[in-house]
Order: structure tokens, then C-alpha cells, then sequence
């Protein structure tokens, strides 16, 4: 029943949202929301690989600018949009393949300043092959309609959402939740490590890649190398840390939360300022929250069951919410109700 | 960076010379270094292996956006840079100019590198921190207390940075951005020359610059990539580094 109300309550969303562009015309609310689904997607993708495998990757931002920057090539030298679209998530994803073999003969730190080495000579080479901004050309501009955006980014959005939930709920999800706790332990009984460690980074390239081709089908103009650069990598896993890293829901709370907090600091603050901001904030939550927001409603009910103002409702080993509902299923015997 | 911005500072402040006002930012940083240790990665250490070495990073990561955002509000983005009265004046040895800026810089950098060396083979501290380097779990076995090495090697690590720091913005200008382009390269050299072998960051280092000075020529603005391409094929190939056991 449970999971069915989830269902439920998504489609309900989805739906809403496929209509509102209908009810709202003003397209400021309607960009807002197209930023909200880009982040989601992107903090989304860099939560499959870290959240649900276990590898941290200060790289995502490669993928990303790979993405825009095949998009914004294919689609100016004449391809269908939806051709170059379904291309730049190629492209990352062939080259999450191409790079996962020798990436993931390192371990640890290693791999983490690995990738962020990678996503480093990925900018500085777009930077230099291409100084000059990429702007559409004046045919592309009068076409522009703020709503197809709207539409691909929460088709896109929608489709990682799925894939993270019916990765978090697979044999798959399993196995990179396994690697993710324990490497060697995993491997020791039988988990074929490295095939899932690729498996999670080439659907989070894939992702990342399409996020990057939404993102180059948005701006009018913008530096090739400014897709590649760590803010975007910095973005991600800040959202996925505030929402909760390793939650198929998580980077839903996370994006609404920056994206919002984002807009009032620049209506509140002067520029800069939320950056660090950010950054405070993002250390904090690692230290206090490192489930991240997610776990506030569970912490409530603890706090209150403590003062007996509510019965305890937390089942299972609550202290560990990552392998909840995975020691739920189990707890519960076969009587899923 | 943050060294760097130091000097400026106390230049800017008091007009004292750079190369003089070396202990003052040394002493500065191993303090502030020892403090962000106390707040932010003391925490880290109780935590398990594998996500003690991804948390710190990732704070690291973040204080990197931090720390250049403040310095951006702080002290502008401009490129800025510190002029010294023998700035542009050097000497000629075998027909070669050799900048006084430069000469002075390597002085420094070797004096440290000694003095490092010396500390951690000579000095008991020095001899604790190798050791908890290489098994801290025997450490504290062996009665050292490794939080405090731990929190001073930190304190150390920032000290040098900031001597570093202090060379770069005299040899160099420096803005906000440069605190991730030189991290990687202090990356870079600690793989090349093997984690923990301080005569092989010698020889790294000057390998590295080599490099990327001749990369310039035939390359141009891609000498960066070059350092970086160098990193990730030591790292694949030889992890132990160039100089490692």
C-alpha cells in the first residue's frame, strides 16, 4: 500500500507539472521550475554514482560540459534537437566507458582526485580549442519558446527519477549498495565490483550528459568551458548532501532547497556571498546531517517519542536510515502490507 | 593561496618586504591551519577508513569555494601581485639571467625542504608523524598520540602552503581562482614523486616544471594539461609514483 501511495502522490506531481505551463503564464516561474528539474537531474546523476555506488566523483562537471558541448555543436550544425539531445547523452556515456576502465583501476582518494584531474584537463582543452562564447544564431532565437525547455527538462528529470528508483529497488541497486559499504567485503562474496562500478557510472554519465544537453538547449549564450567548471561538480553533490545523499528523494528536497535559498540570496546578499554561504552550510550538513534533509520528519518523531508526546514509531534499526528500506523488506518477513 | 594573500596583506599593511615577512605568514597559516583542523577535520577522524579519506576531501572541496569566494569579496578579483624594489633585476652566471626573485624563491624552497626533511627524520615529533603516516593504528600502540600529530602535520602542511604562497605572489600575480590550479599541482608532484617522499618531491617538482615550461613552447596555453595528463598516467601506471618503493 505503501509504495502504492508513492506512486500515486509522483503521478499526481508529474501531472500537475505536464499542466501548469497551461495555467501560468508567466515565464519566470516556469524558468524557476526549469532550473529546479536541470538540478534535480544533475545532482541526481552524480547521486547514482556516489550516493548508490559509493564513488565520489569531483569529475561530474566532465560529463556535464560534454554533454552541452555536444548539443550545442550538433544541434547549430542543423541535426533535430531531439537527435542531438539523445546524442549528447551518448557521447558522455561513451566516454564514462571509454575513462571507467583505467578510473576505476584506482581506489579511494585516488579515483576522486583521478576524476577531478580529468574534469580539469576537460576545461582548460575546451577553454583554450574554444575562447569565444557560443550564442544561437538569430533564427534559433526567435523560435525560442521557454516551454519546450520546460517540457525536457521534466521529461528528463522524470526519467532519472525513475532510473534511480528502479535502480534503488533492483538486484543492481543492491549490489552497489554492497560496494558502497564495503568493497572488498563485496567483492569477497561474489559481487562483480568493477561491472557495477561501471554500470553506475555510465548511467550517471548518461544523465549528466542529457542534463548537459538540456542545459546547452536553454542558455542563448554562454563559454563552452563554463559547463566544465567545478561549480557544477560543487552543485550537484551539495544538493544530493542537503537532500540526502543516497535517496532516490533526496535530490528532489535538495534542488527545491538550493534553487530557492539561491533565489533569495540574490534578492538578499551581495553577489559572492552565497557561495560561501553554500559552502558553510554544505560542511555543516556533513558533519550534523550527513543524511541530509531527508531525515528531519524522522528526527522529529524521535525527539517527540522521547517526550512522550507520540508512540515510537521507528521500526527496524533507525540509526542506520541508508539500508532502511532494504532492512524494512526484511524485518517485515514476506508481509509487505 | 591563502599564503599568498597573507603577504600581500602584511605588505600592503605594513610595507614589509615579502621575502622577510616569510615567518610572519609561516607562523599565520600553521595557526590558522591548526584551528580549521580543530573545527572541521578533527571530526573526520573518528569516522571509517574509506569515508574518513571521501569526507575530507569533500570538505576540502568546499573550503577551496569558500575560501576563494571570501578572498574575491575580500580583496577583489584583480590579479595582484607584489613589486619588490629587486623585482626585475637578477644576475648573470655563464651567460644566463638569473631573476634575484627566483634565486631567493629557490633558497627558500630549499631551506624548507631541509628543514623538513631534518624535522621529520631527527626530531621525535617528526619521527611520530612518519609513523602514524605509515600505520596509525600501531602508532597509538607505540604511545603516540596521533590526533595531536595529526593536528600539527596539518598545521605544518598550511605553514608551507603558505610559504609557497608567499613565493608564487612575488614570482607571480595571483587572484582568488589560483587556489585549486595550485593544489593540483602540489597533487601532481606528490604522485609523481610517491606519497611521503620528500626527495622525490624535489625531483618532481623540478621535473614538473621542466615540463610544463617546455610543454609552452610547443603547446602553448595547453602546458596545464600536460602536468595533469602526466598525473593521471603516473597514477594508472604507477601508483607507488615515479621515486616510491
Amino acid at each position: 500500500m505503501v509504495s502504492w501511495k508513492k506512486h500515486i502522490l509522483a503521478g499526481t506531481i508529474i501531472i500537475f507539472l505536464v499542466g501548469l505551463p497551461i495555467i501560468i503564464k508567466r515565464t519566470d516561474i516556469i524558468n524557476l521550475l526549469f532550473l529546479i528539474f536541470l538540478f534535480i537531474t544533475l545532482s541526481q546523476s552524480w547521486n547514482l554514482l556516489a550516493g548508490f555506488a559509493g564513488q565520489v566523483n569531483l569529475g561530474h562537471a566532465g560529463f556535464f560540459g560534454l554533454g552541452a558541448l555536444t548539443m550545442r555543436y550538433l544541434w547549430l550544425s542543423g541535426l533535430p534537437f531531439i537527435l542531438a539531445f539523445l546524442l549528447s547523452g551518448m557521447t558522455s556515456l561513451i566516454f564514462a566507458l571509454i575513462i571507467g576502465f583505467p578510473a576505476f583501476r584506482l581506489r579511494g582518494a585516488y579515483f576522486v582526485i583521478g576524476m577531478l584531474a580529468m574534469a580539469e584537463i576537460m576545461r582548460i582543452t575546451v577553454g583554450n580549442a574554444l575562447p569565444q562564447i557560443s550564442a544561437l544564431p538569430s533564427e534559433f532565437i526567435v523560435r525560442y519558446s521557454i516551454n519546450q525547455r520546460y517540457y525536457m527538462a521534466l521529461m528528463l528529470a522524470t526519467a532519472t527519477m525513475i532510473l534511480a528508483y528502479t535502480l534503488s529497488e533492483s538486484k543492481q541497486g543492491l549490489a552497489m549498495l554492497a560496494i558502497k559499504q564495503d568493497q572488498d567485503t563485496s567483492e569477497a562474496t561474489g559481487v562483480n565490483t568493477f561491472k557495477f562500478k561501471l554500470l553506475a557510472l555510465s548511467l550517471s554519465a548518461l544523465s549528466a550528459g542529457l542534463a548537459g544537453g538540456v542545459f546547452a538547449f536553454f542558455h542563448v549564450s554562454y563559454y563552452p568551458a563554463h559547463a566544465f567548471s567545478s561549480q557544477w561538480t560543487f552543485d550537484s553533490l551539495f544538493i544530493a548532501y542537503i537532500g540526502g545523499i543516497g535517496t532516490v528523494v533526496g535530490p528532489v528536497v535538495g534542488a527545491l532547497f538550493y534553487i530557492a535559498l539561491r533565489e533569495l540570496f540574490s534578492l538578499l546578499l551581495p553577489l559572492q556571498v552565497h557561495t560561501i554561504v553554500f559552502g558553510v552550510l554544505f560542511i555543516l550538513v556533513i558533519f550534523f546531517m550527513p543524511r541530509g534533509l531527508i531525515e528531519i520528519p524522522q528526527k522529529i518523531k524521535i525527539i517527540l517519542s522521547y517526550l512522550g508526546l507520540q508512540k515510537v514509531l521507528v521500526k527496524g534499526p533507525s540509526a542506520y536510515p541508508e539500508t532502511l528500506s532494504k532492512s524494512n523488506k526484511i524485518s517485515n518477513g514476506g508481509k509487505r502490507e | 593561496m591563502l599564503g599568498g594573500y597573507a603577504a600581500f596583506f602584511l605588505l600592503s599593511l605594513y610595507k614589509i618586504d615579502p621575502f622577510l615577512s616569510l615567518p610572519i605568514v609561516a607562523i599565520l597559516l600553521f595557526f590558522t591551519g591548526a584551528i580549521f583542523y580543530k573545527v572541521l577535520f578533527a571530526r573526520i577522524v573518528k569516522f571509517s577508513d574509506e569515508l574518513r579519506i571521501d569526507t575530507s576531501l569533500l570538505i576540502s572541496f568546499g573550503l577551496i569555494l569558500i575560501l576563494s569566494q571570501m578572498s574575491v569579496l575580500s580583496f577583489t578579483a584583480d590579479e595582484v601581485s607584489i613589486p619588490t624594489p629587486y623585482s626585475g633585476k637578477g644576475i648573470e652566471i655563464f651567460g644566463m639571467q638569473f631573476p634575484y626573485i627566483r634565486i631567493l624563491g629557490f633558497i627558500v624552497a630549499m631551506v624548507t625542504i631541509f628543514g623538513l626533511q631534518i624535522f621529520l627524520h631527527k626530531t621525535y615529533l617528526g619521527k611520530s608523524i612518519r609513523a602514524a603516516a605509515e600505520n596509525w593504528e600501531s602508532a597509538i600502540l607505540m604511545g603516540v598520540n596521533v590526533n595531536r600529530v595529526y593536528l600539527i602535520s596539518f598545521a605544518l602542511a598550511c605553514a608551507l602552503a603558505g610559504i609557497a604562497g608567499s613565493i608564487v605572489v612575488v614570482s607571480y600575480s595571483i587572484n582568488p581562482a589560483i587556489g585549486m590550479e595550485w593544489s593540483l599541482k602540489a597533487m601532481i608532484i606528490t604522485i609523481l614523486a610517491g606519497v611521503g617522499s620528500i626527495g622525490g618531491a624535489f625531483v618532481a617538482g623540478v621535473l614538473l616544471g621542466i615540463v610544463e615550461s617546455v610543454s609552452a613552447i610547443f603547446l602553448g596555453p595547453y602546458m596545464s594539461v600536460v602536468g595533469l595528463v602526466m598525473f593521471l598516467l603516473v597514477l594508472m601506471l604507477r601508483p607507488q609514483g615515479l621515486f616510491g618503493r
